[in-house]
């Protein structure tokens, strides 16, 4: 109970902010500036939260948040534009490498991304997508690869492993009914359109650091004007998992990288990156 | 004075584009307005603008949407089964309130119907199309110079209201040949600085541009801002046009191509003695309603006369509100009424509400 001398905090915003004096302390790490600073909505232990944050770490590091213009399409990340503190167009389900580049051909000296989901990207947009990578579209997609329909409370994605258990595959995914997992960066890397592939988790310090590297990569080769990059990312989703978030780091060691390999598929090539 | 040329109505309104600043066009082909997007593919690199075939009408709405949540000038333009494709972005433009420009050439269907002219997408223009609350401003030009003029005019007004404008044109003005000519255009200045996603600068707070509202409470109120903006159409954009109302006792009522023939079918009316004047909506959202309502109460009855199965006439029933009797006189399938199909329709009718 609060004694009356005590100032009670007027909103659970406040209560729960961190303190920092830094007249106090050393400040050995903060939350780059290119956030919004408020809660995010996203479950415990989703990689959603995570990556925002390593975007807008890049954004604050290479110094380029005015120059630089998000895409989020539905999916449970839609709400980015709540968290990163750039200009940012939502977009359609499926939609956002069309309006990545209505963005990026009228603005080609901006940086541009797109930040899609599974559903979003390999399902109802896998058209979008590939014709924008054929077009090798100066922009960056950012896959957040979880598996499922995180938004929409966890059904079956075209990345669903086989056998596994969704509310839309409740006996585990039926390879021979719905086919197998559709490999997106594997797949996307044939187009010539496309300079830079990769697939990468979050759910270690070493995966949240090669990501950070692929991310900086994404963002720099966009000043060659060369093509596409497309950053996949395994993401953690518990809650639409079933399982608690260490559980779910684990599942993505042992299940997920199975199906999805992680890695570079597509580098470019030395004499490109040269002026990067 | 600006000269006078000869040409096809879809290259007319490509022409108006350019001369219009339109920044960016994406489009798709399908007959009847492929000119378009061939028109532009020719001209607009060399003014330095954006061209682009896009791989769907769903893709080119969606380029639309970033290029004009950018800030820039934007068009589509397509027929009737790529206008239907559109719908969800067009419902998403509507709700984010990004202008822009879309054109449909309208072709008779459902389905994929007939490369050949039709009326039949009136409902789909005026009365929502796509998902939600929203309107367009919906333009319905009768000629190839109008199908140039409400280029200029559109993208004025979608700038003016921070909303999609659609010009509901058809095969035949689209695909014919009349004189057109170019007036010079005096550009409106519009700040888009406050909500165009250009980069943000240290100096002011973020832009984005959304059609999201999770909590009611905002969604209603952002339902409650267009409807405000809507009302504002509605009283100051209403636009059409009257020849012989004057001394009218027969009324057609008709837009766009239909229109044109109702003229014809006029003439021939009143060389016969019969005093018909034609009313042409120019807008049909918003509709002339108020106008129409007080020539109810000049004529005795008025005739609505469509490429279609009867749509507009619904609109002309709810302005006359009873007043007097309301007809409807159609052809579908991209079967063309000859102006004395219309007068002989007329007369019976004229016959018939005699005689009761
Ligand atoms: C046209 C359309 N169809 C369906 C939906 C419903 N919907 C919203 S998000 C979503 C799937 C999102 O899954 P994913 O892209 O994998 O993103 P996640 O939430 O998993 O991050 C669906 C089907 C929609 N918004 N629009
Ligand atoms: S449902 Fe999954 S993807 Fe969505 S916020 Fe929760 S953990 Fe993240
Ligand atoms: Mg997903």
């Amino acid at each position: 109970m609060p004694t009356e001398e005590q100032v009670l905090p007027e909103t659970l915003q406040e209560l729960n902010k961190p303190e920092c004096h830094d007249e106090e302390y050393d400040m050995v790490y903060h939350k780059p500036h290119t956030m919004v600073d408020v809660h995010m909505h996203y479950c415990p232990g989703c990689a959603h939260s995570l990556v925002h944050k390593l975007i807008m770490e890049v954004v604050e590091e290479m110094d380029i948040q005015e120059q630089t213009i998000g895409v989020a399409p539905v999916g449970c990340s839609v709400f980015a534009y709540d968290y990163m503190d750039i200009d940012m167009q939502e977009a359609a389900h499926g939609r956002a490498c069309a309006v990545a580049t209505g963005i990026k051909r009228l603005m080609p000296e901006k940086y541009v991304f797109t930040y899609q989901g599974d559903g979003d990207l390999a399902a109802i947009g896998i058209g979008e997508t590939l014709h924008a990578i054929n077009r090798g579209e100066n922009i960056l997609i950012v896959f957040m690869n979880n598996a499922v329909y995180g938004m929409t409370s966890g059904q079956m994605a075209p990345t669903t492993l086989p056998g596994m258990h969704t509310t839309t595959s409740p006996d585990g995914r039926d390879v021979s009914y719905y086919g197998a997992p559709i490999k997106v960066s594997e797949l996307m890397a044939q187009l010539p359109g496309a300079i830079y592939v990769t697939r990468q988790a979050v759910n270690s310090a070493n995966g949240v650091r090669r990501t950070k590297k692929a991310l900086q990569n994404a963002f720099k080769y966009q000043q060659l004007k060369k093509g596409t990059c497309l950053v996949e990312i395994i993401g953690n989703c518990p809650s639409n998992w079933k399982m608690t978030p260490l559980e779910a780091s684990k599942f993505i060691d042992e299940e997920m990288v199975k199906t999805f390999p992680l890695g570079d598929i597509k580098v470019p090539k030395a004499a490109e990156t040269n002026n990067a | 004075m600006a000269e006078y040329k000869l040409m096809k109505g879809n290259e007319a309104l490509a022409e108006a584009a350019i001369q219009a600043g339109c920044d960016a066009y994406f489009g798709y082909p399908i007959t009847p307005q492929s000119e378009v997007l061939e028109y532009l593919a020719r001209e607009m690199p060399k003014y330095d603008r954006i061209v682009m075939q896009a791989e769907s009408e769903v893709a080119s709405i969606n380029m639309v949407y970033g290029a004009a949540g950018a800030g820039f000038r934007t068009m589509t333009t397509s027929s009737s089964p790529g206008i239907s494709l559109m719908q969800e972005g067009i419902s998403y433009m509507a709700g984010a309130e990004l202008p822009c420009l879309i054109v449909n050439v309208n072709r008779a269907g459902p389905g994929l119907g007939t490369i050949q002219p039709g009326q039949g997408d009136y409902f789909q223009s005026v009365k929502g199309g796509g998902h939600g609350d929203y309107k367009l401003i919906v333009l319905a030009p009768a000629s190839v110079q109008e199908m140039a003029d409400m280029v200029f005019l559109g993208f004025d007004l979608a700038d003016k209201y921070r909303n999609p404008v659609l010009m509901l044109s058809d095969g035949a003005i689209g695909q014919m040949m009349e004189k057109v000519q170019f007036k010079p255009y005096d550009r409106p200045v519009v700040d888009k600085s406050s909500w165009a996603t250009t980069g943000k600068p240290k100096t002011r707070k973020r832009n984005y541009i959304t059609s999201l509202f999770i909590q009611p409470e905002r969604m209603e109120e952002h339902n409650l801002k267009l409807e405000e903006k809507f009302k504002l159409i509605r009283e100051n954009e209403v636009r059409f046009e009257e020849i012989n109302t004057a001394d009218a006792e027969y009324l057609f009522v008709a837009y766009g191509l239909s229109a044109r023939i109702c003229q014809k079918a006029m003439d021939i009316a009143r060389e016969k003695g019969i005093r018909i004047g034609l009313f042409r909506p120019i807008t049909l959202y918003p509709y002339p309603y108020a106008r129409l309502n007080e020539l109810a109460s000049q004529v005795r009855m008025m005739l609505s006369v469509e490429l279609n199965s009867g749509q507009m006439v619904e609109d002309v029933r709810l302005a006359v509100n009873g007043k007097v009797p309301v007809e409807f006189y159609g052809k579908m399938g991209g079967m063309m009424p000859t102006p004395e199909d219309i007068v002989h329709h007329l007369e019976t009718l004229i016959q018939f509400h005699h005689a009761n």
